[in-house]
């Protein structure tokens, strides 16, 4: 496919210009802000970058469990509501240091999108769309790096970070392409293959890449394409990786921070998170697994929970600290709820009628409520929303234009599905 | 008259507005006590099987335990609380309430002696409390998961407590010490892929003689969250805590929620899940059960009349099967 920034596009000039100048000036890389090639881009992304932190409930999080309680009626099951930090607000007593830090959230309590499927939930809540055959639409994390990605950021801008798996890179930018797509950190481990292997020697690693960008730009002068950019970009990128593996190199944090966020696998992809937005990261996504409790809901749900509290308000909390929560949206999101019935093994099955996110941070009210479900959470009552809907609202509060469009291969492509419109209520 | 299993039957049916959790029958046996989802308690006279509901608890009812006397109830909650009730009284009201742990309340005892009552749950600490007033005596900390199952041994000198982690320990009662544990591991799995503890000591028993202990749950949890599991009992030999049998029923998907020893020597296991409700039982050398019933639905506890011959079973279709472990007898001619 001919790409438009082939053929000269000022964002790919400096993109190209500044990777290359960082490359040769190797010395004006900053120490703790690494990513940046410049101190300039540095001061301007530090200010005014925003940041994305999704947390995935993989398998579906329970809303009576989490955000939308109902204790004392039929569905409610075992578990009481608590105070939160925002009067009048309860959520369930599973989440007590989730509670104190809501004033820095909010919850939507009204999605339906009408989807007990997995698959399909999954790929609603991180495309915004409905999936339809032949269709494949970029994933949020895709959309928010091509939206935010400063042109001085030289490692990847979308990251994943799962509980297990090969790690690599994935297949979930669809036609923003590679460069937009996720990185996983298979255990929270620095990307795979990023260390030289130990018969290279370092001046030979250098020669074959002098000869390979020699190739590459020679072969760039008359067949340049967006395939040929995307490998070119890749193997920039996995040098950047190379350098900069620190990043992602959990344990050049403090002892006393590995301790607040305690020593489980959630609690380190936590404080790895916070570690990549502070470097300047664009998207993390974090998985915590696993939420499919169609046997003793109760006691996963007490299990996993107990797990996700208390690493998930220490993040908030220290992103409000240090002010960069004023630019890093936090969302907490599942492929869609449970079942209001409580089935006979104390489970509760898939529900995508009426369920719940929290979400906060930059440009997102504080302590805001959206949305309601009624008395036993059977269905919606109030300002029903799909996740189309809060795709759009993530995109405008990370300041883009969710009604833009992407210009790919000639084509004018929508940020968002049109059908849907930010939720108004929610932005601050 | 000696019970007898294969020709056991269901006599009849009591109902309630919601699924059930537990049962128990008094010590008189005049009563069957059950909890429901609906946070109901609920007391029926066998005679005439009228029906008294009271509540009391902020959550559900997951405890029932009965002073030597058989006056008066204590109910455990997942509100971390335990509460006295008069048994008998036309509608009972609460006598005292105790905030005893932090989280659920799993299991309630009450020793042989009737003095203590002993609670534990989720916050992993078995406690040790005064019958007579409520006050703390004992606590008992050490279990390193939640705490799921409690059993006084008739000697009065030591209580038993099993956890998630299939870990069963002994403790000195007047002192609060630990004596020892036994090692229940086949009753615990960690899924990794899932990321879950599963399993745990879900029954405890012991034998009239007191020279065997039982301890039932679930094992092969191939999906924990999917209810791909079968249930186990455990039988281990109380002087040497090394497991003398294991009774197992292959083909049955379910845990048991509850192991009893009946007088005559065998054992009985109440089995839900996605298998459905079965009514298990095993003679004590036997891997194999001797006689397995299915029940009208997936079985959520179960309890043996004094006389030992009726078995209560509660079910999530909100219906108790009463159970008779004898001959059903002959229709009335016409």
């Amino acid at each position: 496919m001919k790409c438009d920034y082939a053929c000269g596009s000022e964002e790919h000039l400096i993109a190209r210009r500044q990777f290359l100048g960082g490359m040769t000036a190797g010395g004006a890389i900053l120490g703790g802000l690494g990513t940046f090639t410049t101190a300039e881009a540095v001061a301007k992304m530090a200010k005014n970058q925003k940041r994305m932190i999704v947390v995935r409930m993989a398998g579906g999080l329970s809303q009576f469990e989490s955000w939308d309680p109902k204790p004392g009626t039929d569905t409610g099951g075992p578990f009481r509501a608590i105070k939160t930090s925002v009067p009048g607000v309860h959520i369930s007593e599973l989440l007590p240091h989730t509670a104190k830090v809501m004033h820095h959230l909010s919850m939507v309590r009204s999605i339906n999108t009408n989807n007990g499927d997995h698959g399909k939930g999954t790929y609603m809540m991180l495309t915004g769309r409905h999936q339809a055959p032949g269709q494949t639409y970029p994933e949020l994390g895709a959309v928010v790096a091509r939206g935010l990605d400063s042109n001085a950021l030289t490692l990847p801008g979308h990251i994943k970070v799962t509980s297990g798996g090969s790690g690599g890179r994935n297949n979930d930018a669809a036609y923003l392409g590679p460069k937009y797509a996720s990185i996983s950190l298979s255990g929270g481990k620095p990307p795979a293959y990023t260390t030289r292997p130990k018969d290279v020697t370092e001046a030979g690693e250098q020669k074959q890449n002098q000869f390979r960008k020699l190739a590459n730009d020679r072969f760039a002068q008359r067949r340049r394409t967006a395939e040929t950019d995307a490998y070119v970009q890749s193997f920039e990128q996995a040098q950047e990786l190379m350098r900069q593996r620190d990043v992602f190199d959990l344990s050049k944090e403090s002892d006393k921070d590995r301790e607040r966020y305690g020593k489980t696998q959630f609690g380190e992809h936590c404080l790895l998170a916070r570690r990549l937005v502070e470097k300047g990261i664009t998207y993390v996504q974090v998985t915590h697994s696993n939420y499919d409790t169609h046997n003793e809901n109760f006691n996963f749900h007490f299990e996993q929970l107990g797990e996700f509290d208390s690493p998930f308000a220490t993040l908030v909390a220290d992103l409000a600290a240090s002010g960069l929560l004023e630019h890093t949206l936090i969302v907490v999101l599942s492929e869609f709820g449970r079942t209001p019935r409580i089935n006979a093994r104390y489970g509760r099955d898939h529900w995508g009628k009426s369920f719940s996110v929290c979400l906060g941070g930059a440009g997102i009210a504080r302590g805001g409520v959206v949305g309601a479900t009624n008395k036993n959470g059977t269905e919606v009552s109030e300002a029903e929303c799909d996740a189309g809907h809060l795709f759009h609202t993530y995109l405008k509060a990370l300041g883009m234009n969710s009604r833009g469009t992407f210009k790919i291969g000639g084509q004018k492509l929508p940020v968002a599905d049109p059908a849907f419109e930010p939720i108004k209520e929610l932005l601050a | 008259m000696a019970a007898d299993p294969k020709q056991m039957h269901v006599a009849r049916s009591l109902a309630h507005t919601a699924p059930f959790i537990n049962c128990r029958f008094d010590p008189s046996g005049q009563y069957l006590l059950a909890t429901a989802e609906d946070r109901a308690i609920i007391r029926w006279k066998l005679a005439d099987d009228s029906k008294v509901v009271f509540s009391g608890h902020d959550s559900w009812v997951r405890g029932l335990a009965f002073s030597k006397d058989g006056q008066t109830l204590v109910t455990s909650g997942f509100d971390d609380t335990l509460i006295w009730w008069p048994l008998l009284d036309e509608k009972p009201e609460p006598i005292r309430r105790v905030r005893a742990h932090k989280g659920w309340i799993r299991a309630v005892a009450v020793s042989s002696d009737g003095t203590l009552v002993a609670s534990a749950g989720n916050d992993r600490v078995v406690k040790l409390w005064n019958m007579a007033d409520g006050k703390l005596v004992q606590e008992l900390a050490g279990h390193e998961l939640d705490v799921y199952s409690l059993l006084f041994h008739p000697d009065g000198k030591h209580l038993l407590s099993g956890d998630l982690m299939g870990v069963i320990r002994q403790w000195d009662v007047a002192t609060g010490k630990e004596v020892r544990k036994f090692e229940a591991k086949d009753l615990h799995s960690y899924n990794g892929g899932q990321r879950v503890h599963f399993g745990g000591v879900r029954s405890l028993a012991l034998t009239a003689d007191g020279k065997q202990l039982i301890a039932g749950g679930l094992h092969k949890a191939t999906n924990p969250l999917g209810a791909v599991h079968e249930p186990i009992i455990l039988r281990f030999n109380w002087a040497d805590g090394k497991i003398l049998k294991k009774h197992l029923a292959a083909g049955v998907r379910g845990v048991i929620w509850r192991n009893l020893i009946h007088p005559d020597g065998f054992v009985i296991g109440c089995s839900g899940g996605s298998g459905g409700g079965y009514l298990l039982f095993w003679k004590d050398a036997e891997e194999k059960e001797f006689h397995k019933q299915k029940l009208q639905d997936t079985a959520r506890e179960m309890d043996l009349h004094p006389d030992g011959i009726q078995v209560a079973a509660v079910h999530w279709n909100k219906k108790v099967s009463m159970c008779r472990l004898e001959k059903k007898p002959a229709a009335p001619k016409k």
